[in-house]
């Protein structure tokens, strides 16, 4: 294919500006060509006016000049999906951050692309269809084994209409590259379809016959989620907070122990560090359902705060895209992204770089629905096969000063089903995970008790309304019965809603096990007891947080998990 | 030779504009007049026109003056003649001996790449109990000094850089106080640490922009010992929100939108870009950051401080003279101290609960509830943690200092009450009547 080429007029941080004189798309990616050093910076069209093509430069645009050539491409910024996508690690724009390191050291280079799936390996191929079959876009050609799971070979979903097989490889060993099927229409037009294919990443990969209403709890494993405020498959949620709040952590965790197929990390603009604890800890960690290292049911997409910040941009749209692909084989997919807000500020400065008229805190105005079609994504879905299958989206939100008022934690709460809020104040008193109980919500129904959760929480709301009122007339001046509610409360808070991430057992709490320990509970929230003092009371239920506690730590069903059981009932008989 | 422009279309606070040809993004000129000589810098170009931030501010600068571009952006010399120097914010000398051109290179270099980072696992002594026991300094770790004004924050910097176990120090000064800055010259001298030190000084008297490239001539400096040197580099930098305000003045002046009480909105990316420059380099060196954000107003959610903290691994609260436990944080902490002594942990956390709970004590009293034994007790404790723990003088090891918080503990609670396992207590609760 011809490259259309054009010459650079202005540069302004990480943006560029050049002068064309032939069709070009939007988001089409572009190279600019250094003629300092000849040095290829990546960048996508993202503004088209009269002959001048504005875009954003995925590399720093240090020794760039004005009249320095671009070569514009046909393609929009796309990923490649296919067979060794799983367990991947990728910067935003889908290059192997291993693959770099080989080339590059320490350092990242600009300039410097690798190719996002292995063009050698060989996939052992079983083919699902034979010659003759009709086949429409997203069905299943074969399969080859990836990991832990059969990954489909699919039609490209963007074929549209009905194609019939031509041709289709035997059972054998093929790369990527080889291929696999040719494929006809009624017009005569032939298609060869290799094990992988290119996908734009703004633009939703449907291929599903239906959407439907997410019914099905995903189980995270954190009581205060499953328990309190469900998430459900193919839905959405939020954990706006502060900094030090603990989104990070909650996410991790998820990432670890959530019941689901295949977990997307999207670290978004913030400490690379944290991505480390993932990669290094991921090869080593079992999955409890699988026995397999955590990392064969991973991908992370990394575009950390000090990597360039348009591919910051593009690194959540390259998740979800990844997400979407695997939803097709139906898998079920968490997509955690860490945070948004990142990748909402880096809309914003290129927003102020192509002037536009700036909304409130100066994001640009279409940020409510730049939110919204990204978290629309989300969904739970029937494919053409009958098979459910479906995406998730738990996403970060890090806002300024820890104010939700502000414009992207708003925004996103219009699209959620589920907002979990981290509170400062929480945190600070290490009650963790600090989402706070009063304030967060769910619109999904959990698997944990669904219809005995207001109980709980009623007793949460009068316990909070009596702590109130204790810091104005003291504890001499509140009643037995509120003080013993205030306690209920806390109690309630201390051993079931705070789950401690850096205990072995406590970390992850099966559904088994929430509902158990949740039953066993309410019946010591719904007793009556009657205590001659407030001393009585307190000590009572200190010795009882304290069995609490130290039974969240037993193994499940272990001798000492009975044992403290047991002393419990002992104790609220 | 490169062409000489003598005509300046435009002056504008600390930008200027010219028609200028074959010049690259970034890169550096010189104007030259009346003034003298002063270092400027492309930061936008559209079409013919470049428009330059000048580092001494366009203060006398006409628009006749001559303007050459250099080629190339940003550099520094980078060698072991370093040490011991002083240098101002453009990288010339402060300390009257010569000026260094041997191997230049470029600042502002790319980020690591994630997958060559690794977990850090060395803790750095400082022998202040606050920091050692409550919120352990770690190697490669990133952590900035939240402070109001008045508070002692440079004394504290100049005497973590004395004590910290570090090869090389790298200092950054901006919008230093000259008494400030001849404090920590000072201090370098008398503390035996000056011929491993490097300076690049900034000073409040200097043109404010100036003091944006101190940062970054800072961390390519330590960037490059650590690497190519295999040097453990302490990079130490004061006043970070004097640096964001730079940055807010050159952005205002480009007629970007302000995000956030006047900063532009990517403070953040540009004080990230900076901070994660802090890494473990695997079997290299390491650098490791520590730096001073004042907050105006004491305020942790002003754009500064706020942004700093979301990029950090924790932050070091300084107030009323001593670093605040509750405010302050090592995300890092857990990565080190179980692997110091067996009792660390168990300390750290038990000491502040108790601490915690006196402060609660203290506000009933101040409501004018009655105190009970219980509140007497953790009364008591907490003015001593506060005078023998917290205050920033006491300087002592970290064993000492577990030592010092059982001996705290045991003179007023019983060994039941203060939350720790029983094998401890055996171990470590000091024999009362001795
Ligand atoms: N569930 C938890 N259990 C125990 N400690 C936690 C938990 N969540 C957070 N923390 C503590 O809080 C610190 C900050 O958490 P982090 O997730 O990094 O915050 P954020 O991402 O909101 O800035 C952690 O380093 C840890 O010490
Ligand atoms: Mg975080």
């Amino acid at each position: 294919m011809s490259e259309i080429s054009g010459k650079i007029v202005a540069i302004y941080g990480n943006m560029v500006t050049a002068e064309v004189d032939s069709k070009v798309k939007q988001n089409a990616v572009a190279y600019c060509c250094k003629g300092r050093d000849g040095i290829k910076l990546k960048a996508e069209i993202i503004r088209l006016r009269g002959n001048e093509a504005d875009m954003q430069v995925f590399e720093s645009t240090r020794g760039l000049m004005v009249g320095d050539t671009v070569e514009i491409t046909d393609d929009l910024v796309s990923v490649e999906v296919g067979p060794g996508t799983l367990s991947q690690i990728y910067d935003g724009l889908q290059n192997p951050l291993p693959q770099l390191a080989e080339e590059c050291g320490f350092f990242l280079k600009s300039g410097v692309y690798a190719k996002p799936l292995s063009e050698t390996n060989k996939w052992h191929f079983t083919p699902l269809a034979k010659q003759g079959d009709k086949v429409q876009g997203a069905w299943y050609l074969g399969w080859v084994p990836e990991g832990i799971f059969q990954h489909k070979i699919l039609v490209p979903p963007y074929l549209a209409g009905e194609w019939r097989i031509k041709e289709i490889a035997k059972e054998g060993d093929y790369t990527i590259r080889e291929k696999m099927a040719t494929l006809v229409n009624d017009k005569g037009e032939e298609k060869d379809i290799t094990m992988s294919f290119k996908w734009p990443v703004k633009i939703p990969m449907k291929g599903y016959a239906q959407r439907l209403l997410p019914s099905e709890p995903l189980v995270t494993q954190q009581r205060v989620m499953d328990t309190m405020f469900p998430i459900c498959k193919g839905g959405t949620y939020c954990i706006p907070g502060p900094f030090g709040a603990g989104k990070t952590v909650l996410q991790q965790i998820t990432s670890r122990y959530a019941e689901i197929d295949i977990v997307v990390v999207a670290a978004c603009g913030e400490r690379a560090g944290e991505v480390v604890e993932t990669l290094r800890e991921f090869p080593h960690l079992q999955d409890p359902k699988t026995g397999k290292p955590l990392m064969e049911r991973t991908i992370i997409i990394c575009n950390t705060s000090s990597m360039p910040v348009a591919a910051r941009e593009a690194s959540v749209y390259t998740a979800i895209t990844i997400a979407e692909y695997y939803r097709l084989m139906g898998l079920h997919v968490l997509l955690l992204a860490d945070s948004t807000s990142r990748w909402a500020q880096a809309l914003r400065e290129m927003s102020g770089r192509l002037e536009e008229i700036p909304g409130e805190e100066a994001f640009p105005a279409y940020l409510e629905s730049v939110i919204a079609n990204f978290y629309e994504r989300a969904a739970l879905v029937t494919l053409y096969n009958g098979q459910t299958a479906s995406v998730t989206i738990g996403g970060t939100v890090s806002p300024a000063g820890g104010n939700f008022e502000e414009p992207v934690t708003q925004a996103t709460l219009k699209v959620v089903g589920a907002f979990h809020g981290l509170s400062r104040a929480r945190a600070d008193a290490r009650r963790f995970p600090s989402i706070d109980p009063l304030d967060s919500w769910s619109k999904y129904t959990g698997a944990v008790l669904p219809e005995k959760v207001p109980v709980a929480r009623q007793i949460l709301v009068r316990g909070n309304e009596v702590a109130q009122m204790m810091t104005v007339v003291g504890e001499e001046g509140t009643s037995i019965q509120d003080f013993v509610l205030y306690l209920k409360g806390e109690f309630f808070d201390r051993v079931y809603l705070q789950q401690n991430a850096y205990n072995d057992v406590d970390q992850a709490c099966s559904l088994e096990r929430q509902e158990y320990t949740f039953s066993v509970l309410l019946q010591i929230l719904q007793k009556e007891f009657s205590f001659e003092s407030k001393d009585q009371a307190r000590k009572f239920f200190f010795q009882l947080q304290s069995l609490m506690l130290n039974w969240n730590e037993a193994v499940w069903q272990s001798d000492s998990f009975k044992e403290i059981e047991g002393k419990i009932k002992e104790l609220v008989k | 030779m490169r062409k000489v422009y003598n005509k300046i279309d435009q002056i504008t606070g600390n930008v200027v504009s010219l028609k200028a040809r074959d010049v690259a993004y970034e890169d550096l000129a010189v104007i030259e007049g009346e003034r003298g000589v002063s270092l400027a810098q492309v930061i936008r170009i559209n079409r013919d026109q470049v428009y330059l931030q000048v580092f001494a501010g366009t203060k006398g600068i006409s628009n006749r003056d001559q303007v050459r571009f250099l080629g190339h952006s940003m550099e520094v010399s980078f060698s072991e003649n370093l040490m011991g120097r002083i240098f101002n914010g453009s990288g010339v000398p402060r300390d009257d001996r010569s000026a260094l051109s041997e191997n230049m290179i470029e600042i502002g270099s790319p980020s690591v790449n994630p997958v060559k980072r690794i977990m850090p696992s060395r803790m750095i002594r400082t022998g202040i109990p606050m920091i050692d026991i409550f919120n352990s300094l770690v190697e490669s770790q990133k952590l900035p000094i939240f402070s109001i004004p008045g508070e002692p924050y440079n004394p504290l910097l100049a005497r973590i850089a004395l004590q910290a176990e570090a090869d090389i120090i790298v200092f950054g000064g901006m919008g230093l106080k000259y008494d400030d800055y001849l404090f920590f010259r000072n201090t370098f001298e008398k503390g035996g640490v000056m011929h491993r030190s490097i300076m690049f000084v900034h000073t409040a008297a200097d043109p404010v922009v100036e003091c944006l490239l101190v940062p970054d001539m800072v961390l390519a400096v330590a960037e490059n010992f650590a690497v190519n040197h295999n040097k453990r580099v302490l990079v130490l930098l004061t006043d970070m929100t004097a640096f964001s305000d730079a940055l807010k003045e050159i952005s205002i002046i480009m007629e970007q939108i302000p995000s956030n009480r006047g900063y532009p909105g990517d403070l953040y990316s540009q004080l990230a870009k900076r901070y994660e420059k802090a890494v473990d380099f695997e079997g290299r060196g390491s650098v490791t950051t520590l730096a001073v954000t004042t907050m105006p107003g004491d305020d942790v959610t002003h754009p500064v401080p706020d942004n700093t903290g979301y990029i950090t691994e924790g932050q070091f609260y300084l107030r009323r003279g001593w670093i605040e436990p509750f405010g302050s944080l090592s995300r890092l902490k857990q990565l080190v101290n179980g692997k110091t002594r067996d009792d660390h942990r168990s300390i750290m956390t038990a000491c502040i609960q108790l601490y915690a709970k006196c402060k609660e004590a203290r506000e009933k009293q101040a409501m004018g509830f009655v105190m009970s034994s219980w509140d007497k007790k953790l009364l008591g404790y907490g003015k001593r943690f506060e005078q023998e723990m917290m205050d920033l003088k006491v300087n002592i090891s970290l064993e000492k200092a577990l030592d010092r918080c059982w001996q705290i503990m045991a003179d007023f609670f019983d060994p039941q009450e203060v939350g720790i396992t029983e094998k401890l207590l055996n171990q470590y609760w000091p024999k009362k009547n001795v």
